[in-house]
């Protein structure tokens, strides 16, 4: 009896945890599937049916299964970072789903789960949103369109492949949403199939993309044959283990083979986030419409690279090899494309460059960042720019897109004055301006004030040119504000509407995020280790970032708030350096110069060669020389009842022969 | 009589053999392709009876299967010959080299 008595509480206690444990999974899996289902459900539905029966509907049917969908991301965040994904002050990742699709050995096999951490929760939360925006954009911009139930199939198979992106626990399961993904942009890039140039963006960004995915997938082998896993979370736990450490110890050309593995498959990141030098495919695929390329190409997919880093963030911290190409990476594709965006006249061209950039710094700060306590600021300030970024950013593009609308063109030429027939627009982009700029109150300042402070903190010259690319960032912007809606007194002949409620509400609603989501203490929520990390805001340190960007700001204003000639003569007395920023750099030249002249002639020509002489002629060679013998040897078979007996007497008298005499 | 060596009557039945065989494959007329046949039943036939005379006198299986062959040899021809009638009738010919519609 006393010994029973003695040990009955630890029972107890133990299956309360269990069971604590098992409701909380239990509670997380019953609805967080259909926060990727639902999209799906919506591109199975209006993929088959669209065209034939939802002509009218399909946007509606697809925007309010994302609203369910965005309902359940925001319900799904607040049980997260609120009620119970915090043990002991530290956010754990809880994996919520998992079962085995398919399994190689023991420990490698590709598994199909949900994971929930506080980047996972918050990207759920981001492309759910910036997606229901943007269907709820598209219900105006898109209307009347031919195909507009293929539209919104296709807008739910990416959001489907982005959410199932964002949540895999599984390194392959990423792949797979990875491919998706790209496979989706090809398809909303390539919308207006009839017209040649969308084509051509399309297959473009779907070669540079698979590209650079080839690098992903090896460095999934190279990480998976090393780590003995492709679950995310074994994977880390392997390699930071002992037992691993032949991955650590240098391998190929005194190389280790952590570094490659991540190196590749940073390679695979940095081209679906349009890193230098494989950014070449973005500017091209704002060809698709513009609401797409808010959603694809500057909220979300293009992220995509940022947060696999960020997920393998544990791994990429072992290998300060890797991260110094991350950083190096990040900050000249920042610089270029900042470069780069001054000189565009497309406005979405400019908008694209921008996003090249912005991502640049996100790249930069995850390279600079550190893992333990204070040092992991740069991954925090990378992660809160990516929040920030996806508001601000979508918010330009959605402002673009319902500039487009009104005037029917991309080009900054055609356009001035638009600041009184479209008041709702201008507001809103300004102050998406302002916030990209980095001027307080607004979202952009914290974020970016973040990720210079990591930068400082950890690398002098890497501040620097932050430093200057954001007072660059804020000039090229205010160019495009001042060329849009200032400059010049342009008489509007046909009065077009600035555009339909729904294409009003969501850049209200995003403008009032772009405010907010500035003030949301970032780091608490969102560090390497869980741990809630203070934020470290110093007016001081603010004076430099926020003078750069006032200064890029009177720059345009002095050069573009009127219509002068200052623009024409510094563009003439910058000679070279401008002619070079506006052909970017030559860079697409370079990639046809390798391409059609090297590898066309070198590889190309010789491979085709090959295959038409060499494997052709074998198999024709083949061919002619059975039709030769059958044409030889078919007289045999002649149907002649006497031939026939001819061959079998002969064919007895020689085994009779070799029976007698030779088989002796 | 009795000293009729087995190896000249072996040598006739051989001969007969090849001569049917000879007439087999040259003749395109079907009642010789027949006779040769004929004939090299016949040469089995004496074969039959030779070694069942000379190496086992007490037994009559080689003489059953002669009377046999000749049984069916009959049958044979009664058979080939309706065959040989009916083609006639159809190809005016009883060349094997004329009937030769289902070949390839």
């Amino acid at each position: 009896m006393g010994y029973r008595r003695r040990k009955q509480p630890q029972i107890v206690l133990t299956i309360y945890i269990k069971r604590e444990d098992r409701t909380k999974k239990m509670s997380y899996s019953s609805y967080i599937p259909l926060i990727p289902l639902l999209p799906l459900a919506g591109f199975v539905v209006l993929g088959i049916f669209g065209r034939k029966y939802f002509k009218r509907s399909s946007g509606i049917i697809g925007t309010f299964l994302l609203l369910v969908s965005t309902v359940l991301a925001l319900y799904t965040a607040y049980q997260y970072f609120f009620v119970d994904g915090k043990v002991d002050g530290v956010y754990q990742p809880i994996t919520a789903i998992k079962y085995t699709w398919l399994s190689f050995s023991k420990n490698v096999s590709i598994d199909m789960g949900i994971v929930l951490d506080p980047i996972s929760v918050m990207m759920l939360v981001v492309v759910t949103f910036v997606s229901l925006m943007v269907h709820i954009f598209s219900l105006g911009y898109m209307k009347g369109e031919e195909r507009f139930g293929t539209y919104y199939a296709f807008l739910g198979l990416f959001t489907f492949s982005m959410l199932g992106l964002v949540i895999s626990t599984n390194l392959f399961q990423i792949y797979i949403f990875w491919e998706l993904v790209g496979v989706s942009s090809y398809l909303l890039i390539g919308y207006y199939y009839d017209k040649p140039s969308a084509v051509a963006a399309s297959k473009k960004a779907f070669i540079v993309t698979r590209f650079a995915d080839l690098g992903f997938l090896i460095g999934i082998l190279i990480l998976a044959f090393y780590g003995k896993s492709l679950d995310i979370k074994t994977l880390i736990e392997n390699i930071n283990s002992s037992e691993f450490n032949t991955i650590t110890a240098a391998s190929l050309l005194g190389i280790s083979a952590l570094t490659w593995g991540l190196t590749l498959v940073f390679i695979g990141g940095a081209g679906k986030s349009a890193m230098f030098p494989l950014h070449i495919w973005l500017p091209d695929a704002m060809e698709g419409p513009t609401p797409v390329s808010a959603l694809i190409h500057a909220a979300t997919m293009v992220v995509a690279g940022v947060y696999l880093v960020a997920r393998l963030f544990p791994l990429f911290t072992l290998s300060p090899a890797a991260l110094s190409i991350i950083t190096f990476v990040g900050l000249v594709s920042a610089l270029l494309a900042a470069i780069i965006a001054c000189t565009q006249t497309d406005i979405k061209r400019v908008l694209a460059y921008s996003t090249m950039s912005q991502i640049g710094y996100m790249m930069f700060a995850l390279g600079i960042s550190g893992y333990d306590g204070e040092g992991g600021l740069g991954y925090t300030a990378s992660m809160f720019h990516l929040f920030t970024h996806a508001f601000f950013k979508s918010l330009l593009f959605l402002g673009a897109g319902a500039v487009i609308h009104m005037i029917h063109s991309n080009e900054m030429k055609d356009m001035g004055g638009l600041r009184k027939y479209m008041p709702i627009t201008h507001i809103t982009f300004l102050v998406a301006c302002l916030a990209i700029a980095g001027i307080p109150p607004f979202a952009g300042f914290f974020s970016k004030e973040e990720i210079l402070l990591a930068a400082y903190h950890s690398n002098k010259l890497v501040y620097a040119v932050a430093l200057f690319t954001s007072g660059l960032t804020a000039f090229y912007m205010f160019r495009l504000y001042f060329s849009i809606f200032w400059r010049k007194n342009k008489q509007l002949h046909d009065h077009h509407q600035e555009g339909t409620v729904s294409m009003k509400l969501p850049l209200i609603i995003l403008a009032i995020c772009t405010v907010v989501a500035g003030l949301i203490p970032f780091g608490k929520y969102v560090s390497t280790r869980g741990l809630p990390l203070e934020s470290h805001f110093d007016p001081v340190f603010s004076l430099a970032p926020v003078a750069f960007g006032i200064a890029g700001i009177l720059l345009a204003m002095w050069m573009y708030k009127n219509e002068t000639a200052r623009p024409e003569r510094i563009s003439v007395g910058l000679g070279g350096i401008y002619k070079a920023a506006y052909r970017k750099f030559y860079i697409d030249e370079i990639y046809m110069f390798i391409t059609k002249k090297i590898i066309f002639n070198l590889v190309g020509r010789p491979a085709a060669w090959i295959d038409r002489n060499v494997v052709d002629g074998t198999m024709n060679g083949i061919a002619w020389t059975t039709g030769k013998i059958s044409a030889m040897i078919k007289g045999v078979q002649s149907g002649k009842v006497q031939s026939y007996t001819l061959y079998f007497f002969g064919g007895i008298i020689a085994l009779a022969i070799i029976f007698l005499y030779l088989w002796k | 009589m009795s000293d009729i060596p087995i190896s000249h009557i072996l040598f006739v039945s051989t001969a007969l053999f090849f001569i049917g065989m000879y007439g087999l494959f040259t003749r395109r007329n079907l009642i010789t392709m027949l006779m040769s046949i004929e004939l090299i039943l016949n040469s089995v036939n004496i074969n039959f009876v030779v070694f069942n005379k000379y190496l086992y006198p007490e037994k009559l299986d080689g003489i059953f299967f002669t009377i046999f062959i000749i049984t069916i040899a009959a049958a044979e021809a009664a058979i080939a010959i309706a065959i040989i009638i009916n083609l006639y009738r159809s190809h005016r010919s009883i060349d094997v080299e004329d009937a030769s519609e289902m070949k390839y």
